[in-house]
């Protein structure tokens, strides 16, 4: 990418996520507690997967070998918050920014007009459109995060690593008297990391060395999805596992080295 | 005919009532596509074959490729008033009608496109500067503001309303500053063009549409802004071929037209010489560094049969067909050459939309296939019955080919 295309933002905080791929089971807790914090609507069709609303995903990982050295891996997947985000730049009203503190990609919903480019620029379908009118089942209404707004049909959303959690872990340390921009690393933790049963989705600031993200995503086991196109998310991952952290990125020119 | 008044003098047009049977077949289409469009916008985008991994489907497509094949307006222009090539004048008033039907077409289909078209204005009041699409609403807005301007004249030159003195003199003054609009009109079409390749070509996250470049534009600007005017020509002018079959008239000198197929010829030649360094560079350098093989860009729905198609029968071939003057003088094979052209720059645009979002990025995501539903081509055929209603009714009551008169003395 040559480098006029590249923004480089530098925050003094920067939200960071990683994941430890051997801990998870896949078992969907972070996905159904994405779902309640950020008021997603249920799927009309739940048989369409293409047209999932879901902010957060997990993917199933294969080495593709036959049994016994068969194996498998559950991959859970946010929006990677990118260093250089691919959707930002592209969208023609500003409604998605990578400005602010914190360097959460943000997306504005009242402004976005639906046009989709976003989507196509972003290379882990971290985006989704709202094909239906949100729609709760009765009762299921009085469940709404009220700190969340709802989205009509037609707009783009994404994962904010529950950015309205932040703002009131702010809000608590103004009041405590406490410096809202060094949080302690249990004041602001995502709904999916909060959730998760085996503990493998950490969170907190990748520049704060008191935060445990800072050192797991510096371990030689880290890595990140799609390093090559330059994205630089703040989302790692953790495997000790080589056939996993090989299919974080598609790897041509090293095995074209590796084979001549 | 109760019309006779209304249709320009000296010329022949078939009985009103045979008229409007063609303008009914054509309706009922326009029906058929406005209940589809009723449709998507009552319940939503979820009614068309569009989803998370295809945001762009037969839509973006068909505006691509109406906005390429339209570029016959701005060119055609540009050649007429501002490079003066006096032949072109016989066929510029149908090139101006085409441009401002792909463009109004295009407006149509991007009101059905957008999940909230009420905000379409968002584009001018949130305008982001770094976005190629930013350029893109600014120009094709501008744009068909100039081809409405641009057709004015041609509607005020109708028999009945030529009667009115004042209409007459403001058709005149148009005609007078016509290359004042030619010229804005190339300015903004060269500027959309190359932002509409643009747009794939800054896509870093993708890597079938990717593109290093010059300053901020990637190759994929100038690739688009050269396969628009090198298909643009022959578009019009196999539009007027197709009147002439339809009506069983002449209407363009054969010269006329012979010449588009020449200006499309050379043209087309530079945009693939331009293409297949292109091609190359993209293949052993950018994707490579991406961490891409080239076969990995194709499987059995997007197989690289579209892409040798694209490049070959669709290109290379048609391009020598154009340029030898023994080819295109030949009715028939400077047709098929048009054709040909045509259908090259729309795989072009199908395999940058389509393709681009089928491939997988993430290596453990799986390729996707894309297949349109009846929505979609309802409401895309219903903007193919809007241009033919327009053109059916311009060619009816407006003097459209300035030859025709002489074309029809034996």
């Amino acid at each position: 990418m040559s480098e006029s295309m590249r923004i480089h933002h530098h925050f003094e905080i920067r939200w960071g996520m990683v994941i430890d791929i051997d801990k998870c089971t896949g078992c969907g807790a972070c996905v159904v507690a994405c779902q309640a914090e950020n008021n997603i609507p249920p799927n009309p069709d739940p048989f369409d997967r293409m047209r999932d609303p879901h902010w957060l995903i997990v993917y199933k990982l294969s080495n593709h070998k036959k049994f016994p050295e068969h194996d498998t891996a559950y991959l859970p997947r946010p929006c990677m918050q990118c260093g250089n985000p691919s959707c930002a730049s592209v969208c023609p009203v500003i409604a998605t920014t990578k400005d602010e503190e914190g360097g959460i990609v943000s997306q504005i919903y009242p402004r976005c007009i639906g046009c989709r480019y976003c989507m196509a620029a972003c290379p882990y379908h971290s985006r989704v459109f709202n094909w239906f009118d949100p729609v709760w089942p009765e009762g299921m209404d009085k469940t709404l995060t009220p700190f969340v707004s709802t989205r009509p049909r037609g707009v783009v959303e994404k994962c904010t690593f529950c950015h309205h959690r932040w703002q009131i872990a702010k809000e608590e340390a103004r009041k405590r008297g406490e410096n809202p921009m060094h949080l302690d690393e249990q004041a602001y933790i995502p709904a999916c990391a909060e959730v998760c049963p085996t503990g493998a989705i950490h969170f907190g600031d990748l520049h704060n060395p008191e935060h445990i993200v800072h050192k797991l995503a510096r371990s030689p086991y880290a890595f990140r999805i799609l390093e090559n196109l330059g994205t630089e998310p703040q989302v790692y991952y953790l495997s000790r596992r080589d056939w996993v952290r090989k299919q974080g990125d598609n790897h041509f020119r090293q095995e074209e080295k590796k084979n001549s | 005919m109760p019309d006779t008044q209304f249709i320009p003098e000296g010329v022949r047009r078939c009985p009103f009532s045979q008229f409007l049977i063609w303008i009914g077949f054509l309706g009922l289409i326009l029906l058929w596509g406005l209940i589809a469009a009723a449709l998507i916008w009552y319940k939503g985008l979820w009614v068309t074959g569009l989803d998370n991994y295809f945001g762009f489907g037969l839509w973006i497509v068909f505006d691509l490729a109406v906005i390429a094949l339209g570029a016959g307006a701005f060119f055609t222009g540009f050649l007429t008033y501002i490079l003066r090539i006096d032949q072109l004048k016989n066929i510029i008033n149908l090139a101006v009608v085409i441009g401002f039907l792909c463009y109004s077409g295009a407006m149509i289909i991007l009101a059905l496109d957008i999940g909230q078209p009420l905000r379409a204005w968002f584009g001018y009041w949130h305008p982001n500067v770094h976005s190629m699409l930013t350029e893109v609403i600014f120009c094709i807005t501008c744009y068909l503001i100039i081809l409405s301007i641009e057709f004015v004249p041609l509607i005020l030159e109708n028999r009945q309303l030529k009667k009115i003195s004042l209409l007459d003199h403001l058709a005149h003054n148009f005609h007078i500053y016509m290359p004042l609009f030619a010229g804005v009109g190339t300015f903004l079409s060269f500027f959309h063009q190359g932002s509409l390749g643009g747009m794939y070509g800054v896509l870093f996250g993708r890597p079938f549409v990717f593109r290093d470049g010059f300053f901020i534009w990637p190759w994929t600007f100038f690739l688009f802004i050269l396969s628009a005017i090198a298909s643009g020509p022959v578009f019009t002018m196999l539009i007027a071929a197709l009147i002439e079959k339809i009506t069983g008239r002449k209407l363009v000198d054969f010269r006329v037209k012979a010449l588009m197929g020449k200006i499309s010829g050379f043209l087309l030649c530079i945009y693939l010489f331009f293409k297949i360094l292109d091609t190359w560079a993209w293949a052993t350098g950018t994707l490579p560094k991406m961490g891409f093989s080239f076969d990995e860009m194709f499987n059995r729905h997007y197989g690289q049969g579209l892409l040798w198609a694209e490049l070959g029968l669709c290109g290379l071939l048609p391009a020598l067909m154009l340029i030898i003057p023994k080819v295109r003088n030949t009715p028939g094979l400077l047709y098929s050459a048009a054709i040909l052209t045509c259908i090259g720059v729309i795989i072009n645009r199908f395999v940058f939309t389509v393709q681009a979002l089928a491939i997988p990025v993430m290596p453990f995501d799986q390729w996707a296939l894309y297949i349109p539903t009846w929505t979609e081509w309802a409401t895309s055929l219903m903007v193919v019955a809007y241009s033919a209603l327009v053109i059916s009714l311009a060619y009816r009551y407006l003097p459209l080919f300035p030859q025709e008169k002489a074309l029809q003395k034996p």
